[in-house]
């Protein structure tokens, strides 16, 4: 038994060997570190994930201004509040019209003192947005008050929100609603299993592969420290001290990138609040990582390098003449390579049949894990299996298939990472485009006829609104009708005022001149009962006889997708005045070229009136986070996939640099490099290919289980799979392209020098 | 005498400060077996790639019949390392994934013999050089000897005007040495090529019809000098 | 079989019996030496017999007789003279200096390669500091050689490929004699620079 203290002494000597050997050396301690220092700082990042989160929501919570339940009673304690919530390229802004009651008038988070009239806090972002160039098609919307302060963080939900608290001393209990206190409203709507599910699918697959990566980036290097090894062998030392040496110096190369990591992720949260991303901006002091993890990770990480350069040492004999691969490879055993993705496939189905001892979340991720890992183990195995029987073919194919029959696992690790990106992006793409389907709609809007629709509350000087908005900047037709309810017999109706052109949009007229009345029915709808000659109620009880002269007309779907029955009247046929205060709808066509129109429009109608809504027309409505979270699932995987090409690439120069010499005498004997670079691309181009198909194989079982799991139809997207193997097969042929320069570099052929 | 094949005029080559070559000239005669003696670090390597094309001089040119090498294109002067030359090196130039056989073929499919063709001529050059039996072996498996007899076998298998041969005997004792020099020179006597031999050992230079000596990057051709 | 045996015994007898021959007739270089000792300036036969045991004798110095009986040779072949002599009695007082034929004798001596036999070492080594020490160029003084050595060898190469077994094993032995030579050679190459500064010392 040797002591402790030697034993000590051989990981310290491995430890010391870590940074020292020249050039090579450090170059290998520096790959390493950033390897494993970008998975580390990914792993922190995902750690943190759910804090900030949750510090989000409840900074959200505090701040909640929905009073459900009775009305309340005005105090000096009460204030008046209503959302005046809008969007400003897209970009959305919460909104808020403040009236104090009384001098104890509660102030939200992140507010000393209440605005007065006139006055508006407003986000810092809001106030950088209002001071740049763009700040001119803004200010309008807060009705020419002055800033007079900025929202503190605790009342905002991350430092990239736009918001504002705007004073009032008109806003009436009829607009608005009252409050004593902010926050403490229903508590916030948790993830439901759908989502739950998704987020933990989503962390298994972006993180799985960053695992798989690590697992490589502690191995750069290692041809190399095998011959130091042996070098050591020569002088004296044994197989368990080589072993020990060995360990020494993965830890001590994985504890510097662990340290590399903490550095990367501490600069990165400097970074977190400069990006606004779906929506949502984080504030650094939110993005901490929970102690146990960070214990976790930094204890795990080592561990795992130590793990992986012992397991890969198994299959070298570093004997003191040299390294020798054992000559004959380890059979591959088929049967624990398909019990680790048979187990975490039972796992899910279990969870989908309701059975989860685990706690469901625990067993969907071990589940998934378990399964992708599985493209990990067969990978190795299937490609020997097919390259056995391979033979013949050109040069550069028999080069690459011969390297490949001593030694796939070297070929194939390079692209695990890979494979496994690629298995998870199409479980998770297809589990998204299944449940998508139930969150997108078609709302039957028709944006060729307009694109935003604009609605005024009801107010007496409604055609002056009506004109402000047609004058907008950028607005080229304005569909601008001023509506209200028409009851008979007590059905409803629609009782619409404008010109021909206007009501031509909700009535298919035969013709059309003022001072016409247009009956419409909407056949598949009961709507009100009108006849010509006959007497309805508008608006609160004005009285009104419809003219006898008034024609039947069929009803039109109007730009919002919706068929409205009842009376269409030009100006000519009633007196507006004697109808009662009357709402403001225009249909607005936008010039296509002017993308800020839209703003101008708002502008318009918040001038026109604080309390307008402004809705823009789309053809269908998808639950909007979806396309953002879809959007950013493949920016998560092409981020994960190029993070495993640079580790391929560091492999694939690796292989290159050790067969240096035999590359040069290729080429001195008259080898064409395009057939060197050939069989370069082909040796990693055939486990791609198969880890390519595996990547199919079980991302469409991982998508097809997710599926059942949420009793969504389980139904291939064709395009996930087609986006995610495409992304793999790019990011090879990129690290391929990346290995051709070095390698013309490395086959010139006066690179053999005999010594 | 016939004209030379290989002409090398006042060759210069420099690594950095190193001068390997500092006015090397040299004749290659069709068929005959050079000799290219001197001791280590005299420049004998550096002098034999660029008789081969794998290196440029600095300055001084290389005729190959009647060709300046220097105004070849790198293709070019592919094809013709690939079709007029075969090389033997001291060790390492077997590709250990092949077996010996298709080490052999492999510079006939390079020349885009078709592979069942290319094999059988390999075959035929594997008994010739008395290594038949390795065939099917890779080179990790034989010994050195018969890799370099292998080796030897590929650098003759298309039938190349003139073999490189850098200490082709260097990592073997002298019986196999001494065989495979048997073998070499034989068969290029068999097929007229002509064979620039690297060695430090006069042994091995024996088996040359000439020997052309190396110092300090200079050679002491006394056909030239004459 | 016996009379390959024999073959083989001969045939080693012979190549004995020739190298012990050798060592003797080694003796007829010493007149080309003392003509290089006597290059540079007139000398004394007293002196010339000094420098050449200083130099060449090997802890073997030349008998007296030797010295007289080679001078006397090479005043008869007109290739020294006497240059001057002393007052005193005997051969030792007579100063010599080299003649124009003498000159010539020893350019072509140095130039010539020596019939590759085996036990070289003292006249090749004789023949390298006589050139430095006359200051010509020592380094083709081997290279002849070496280019003689070689002829050699090819012979014994060439011979041995067509020879039966008994003779590829007495052309081994010769080789490989051969080769020892030459590595002495080649070794000597490589110190010229060495030996030149001990020499001129
Ligand atoms: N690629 C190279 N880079 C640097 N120096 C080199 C290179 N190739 C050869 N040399 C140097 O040039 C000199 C001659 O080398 P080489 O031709 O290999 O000699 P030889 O083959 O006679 O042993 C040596 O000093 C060697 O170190
Ligand atoms: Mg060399």
């Amino acid at each position: 038994m040797t002591p402790l203290r030697d034993r000590a002494a051989d990981l310290v000597m491995g430890a010391r060997m870590a940074f020292t050997g020249g050039r090579d050396g450090w170059l290998r301690a520096v790959l390493t570190a950033v390897g494993v220092g970008v998975g580390v700082a990914m792993l922190l990042l995902a750690a943190a994930v759910p804090g900030a989160l949750d510090a989000r929501q409840a900074r959200g919570d505090a701040r909640d201004d929905l009073r459900m339940g009775e009305p309340i009673p005005a105090a000096a304690n009460t204030l008046l509040i209503r959302q005046t919530d809008t969007e400003f390229r897209g970009q959305p802004v919460r909104g808020r019209v403040l009236r104090p009651e009384g001098p104890a008038a509660p102030a939200p988070p992140g507010v000393a003192a209440l605005p007065r009239a006139g006055e508006v806090l407003v986000s810092p972002a809001l106030r950088d947005l209002l001071s740049s160039a763009d700040g001119a098609l803004f200010a309008p919307r807060l009705g020419g008050a002055t800033v007079t302060g900025v929202i503190g963080a605790e009342g905002l939900a991350g430092p990239g929100e736009l918001a504002y608290y705007l004073g009032s001393d008109t806003l009436t209990a009829d607009d608005a609603t009252r409050l004593a206190a902010f926050g403490g409203g229903l508590p916030g709507e948790g993830l439901g299993p759908v989502l739950m599910m998704l987020v933990v699918v989503i962390f298994v697959v972006l993180l799985l592969p960053i695992a798989v990566f690590l697992g490589a980036a502690v191995r750069f290097g290692g041809e190399r420290r095998d011959r130091r090894l042996a070098a050591l062998r020569l002088v004296g030392a044994d197989a368990a001290m080589v072993r020990r040496i060995a360990a020494g110096e993965a830890a001590a190369g994985a504890l510097l990138g662990v340290a590399a990591g903490g550095v990367l992720f501490a600069l990165g949260r400097q970074v977190v609040p400069l990006v606004t991303l779906m929506d949502l901006s984080v504030y650094a002091a939110d993005v901490r990582p929970p102690l146990p993890l960070v214990a976790a990770v930094v204890l795990a990480v080592p561990a795992l390098a130590v793990v992986v350069t012992l397991v890969s040492m198994r299959a070298v004999l570093v004997e003191p003449l040299g390294v020798t691969r054992r000559a004959t490879p380890v059979r591959r055993r088929l049967v624990w390579r398909l019990l680790l993705p048979a187990a975490g496939l039972g796992l899910l189905l279990a969870g989908a049949a309701g059975v989860a001892p685990l706690g469901s979340e625990q067993q969907t991720a071990a589940g998934a894990v378990l399964l992708l890992v599985g493209v990990v183990t067969l990978l190795p195995w299937l490609t020997d299996l097919l390259v056995r029987r391979l033979r013949g073919g050109p040069v550069a194919w028999q080069l690459a298939v011969r390297r490949l029959q001593l030694d796939s696992a070297a070929s194939a690790r390079l692209v695990n990472g890979v494979a496994v990106a690629v298995a998870g992006t199409i479980g998770l793409q297809m589990l998204f485009a299944g449940v998508a389907g139930r969150f997108t709609f078609d709302t039957g809007q028709d944006t060729s006829r307009a694109q935003v629709q604009v609605q005024f509350p009801a107010r007496p000087d409604a055609a002056v609104a009506l004109d402000r908005l047609a004058a907008a900047s950028g607005v080229t037709a304005s569909i601008a009708t001023l509506t209200t309810l028409v009851t008979a017999d007590g059905t409803h109706g629609m009782l619409r005022i404008g010109d021909c052109a206007a009501l031509a949009e909700f009535g298919r007229l035969d013709r059309c001149a003022d001072g016409d009345v247009f009956l419409v029915h909407d056949p598949e709808d009961r709507s009100a009962d009108i006849r010509p000659g006959g007497t309805v109620t508008v608006g609160d009880g004005v009285r009104w006889r419809v003219p006898r002269a008034a024609r039947e007309v069929p009803v039109r779907t109007n730009p919002s997708g919706y068929r409205q029955g009842g009376v269409l009247v030009t100006p000519g046929a009633v007196d507006t005045a004697r109808l009662g205060p009357l709402h403001a709808e225009a249909y607005l066509r936008l010039a296509a070229d002017r993308p800020d129109a839209v703003e101008h429009v708002r502008n318009a109608a918040a001038g026109a009136d604080p309390l307008a809504s402004v809705l823009t027309l789309t053809e269908t409505r998808q639950a909007n986070q979806f396309v953002n979270v879809q959007r950013g699932l493949y920016v998560g995987a092409v981020v994960t996939l190029l993070l495993i090409g640079a580790s391929m690439l560091v492999g694939v120069l690796e292989q290159l640099r050790e067969r240096r010499r035999l590359l040069a005498m290729l080429v001195a004997v008259g080898t064409r490099r395009s057939t060197l670079g050939w069989s370069v691309l082909w040796q990693s181009a055939v486990p791609v290919v198969v880890g390519l198909a595996l990547a199919v194989v079980f991302g469409l079982g991982l998508g097809a289980v997710l599926l059942r799991m949420v009793q969504a139809p389980v139904a291939v997207a064709w395009p996930a799979l087609g986006i995610s193997t495409g992304l793999g097969a790019a990011v090879v042929l990129l690290v391929t392209g990346l290995s051709l320069p070095v390698l013309w570099r490395l086959t010139r052929p006066d690179g053999i020098r005999t010594e | 005498m016939n004209a030379p094949l290989l002409v090398a005029e006042d060759l210069h080559r420099s690594f950095g400060p190193t001068r390997a070559l500092a006015g090397a000239s040299l004749r290659v005669h069709p068929g005959e077996v050079l000799a290219l003696m001197g001791s280590s670090g005299s420049g004998k390597s550096t002098l034999l790639h660029c008789l081969a094309g794998i290196a440029r001089p600095d300055s001084g040119r290389v005729l190959y019949a009647g060709r300046d090498l220097a105004t070849l294109s790198d293709a070019e002067r592919s094809a013709l390392r690939r079709e007029e030359f075969g090389f033997v090196f001291q060790f390492g130039q077997l590709v250990p994934e092949l077996t010996c056989l298709e080490n052999v073929a492999l510079p006939l499919r390079l020349a885009r013999v078709g592979r069942r063709e290319a094999e059988r001529r390999a075959a035929e050059w594997l008994a010739r050089l008395e290594v038949a039996e390795v065939a099917g072996k890779r080179p990790g498996e034989v010994s050195g000897g018969q890799g370099q007899r292998v080796a030897v076998a590929r650098a003759l298998v298309t039938r190349p005007r003139v073999v490189f041969a850098d200490e082709p005997t260097g990592a073997l004792d002298s019986l196999n040495g001494e065989r495979v020099m048997r073998l070499l020179t034989a068969a290029a006597r068999d097929t007229g090529a002509a064979v620039v031999l690297v060695t430090h050992e006069a042994r091995v230079a024996a088996y040359s019809d000439r020997e052309v000596v190396v110092r300090d990057g200079r050679t002491r051709d006394l056909e030239v000098a004459a | 079989m016996a009379s390959r045996v024999q073959t083989v015994e001969q045939a080693i007898y012979r190549y004995t019996h020739r190298v012990y021959v050798m060592c003797i007739v080694a003796g007829m270089s010493i007149g080309q030496t003392f003509l290089g000792l006597l290059e540079a300036t007139p000398r004394h036969g007293y002196d010339i017999k000094r420098l050449y045991d200083e130099r060449f004798g090997h802890a073997r110095p030349l008998a007296y007789g030797q010295v007289y009986a080679t001078l006397s040779r090479l005043l008869r072949g007109g290739l020294v003279e006497v240059d001057a002599v002393e007052p005193g009695e005997g051969p030792e007082r007579k100063r010599y200096a080299i003649t124009e034929a003498g000159v010539t004798d020893v350019a072509q001596w140095l130039t010539r390669a020596e019939k590759p036999e085996p036990y070289l070492q003292s006249t090749l080594y004789t023949k390298v500091v006589l050139a430095l020490l006359t200051g010509r160029p020592a380094a083709d003084v081997l290279d002849v050689q070496r280019a003689e050595h070689l002829r050699m060898m090819r012979d014994l190469t060439r011979r041995k490929r067509d020879g039966d077994l008994a003779e590829q094993l007495v052309c081994d032995h010769a080789l490989f004699h051969l080769e020892a030579d030459l590595r002495w050679l080649e070794l000597t190459a490589a110190r010229l620079d060495e030996l030149a500064a001990t020499v001129r010392s």
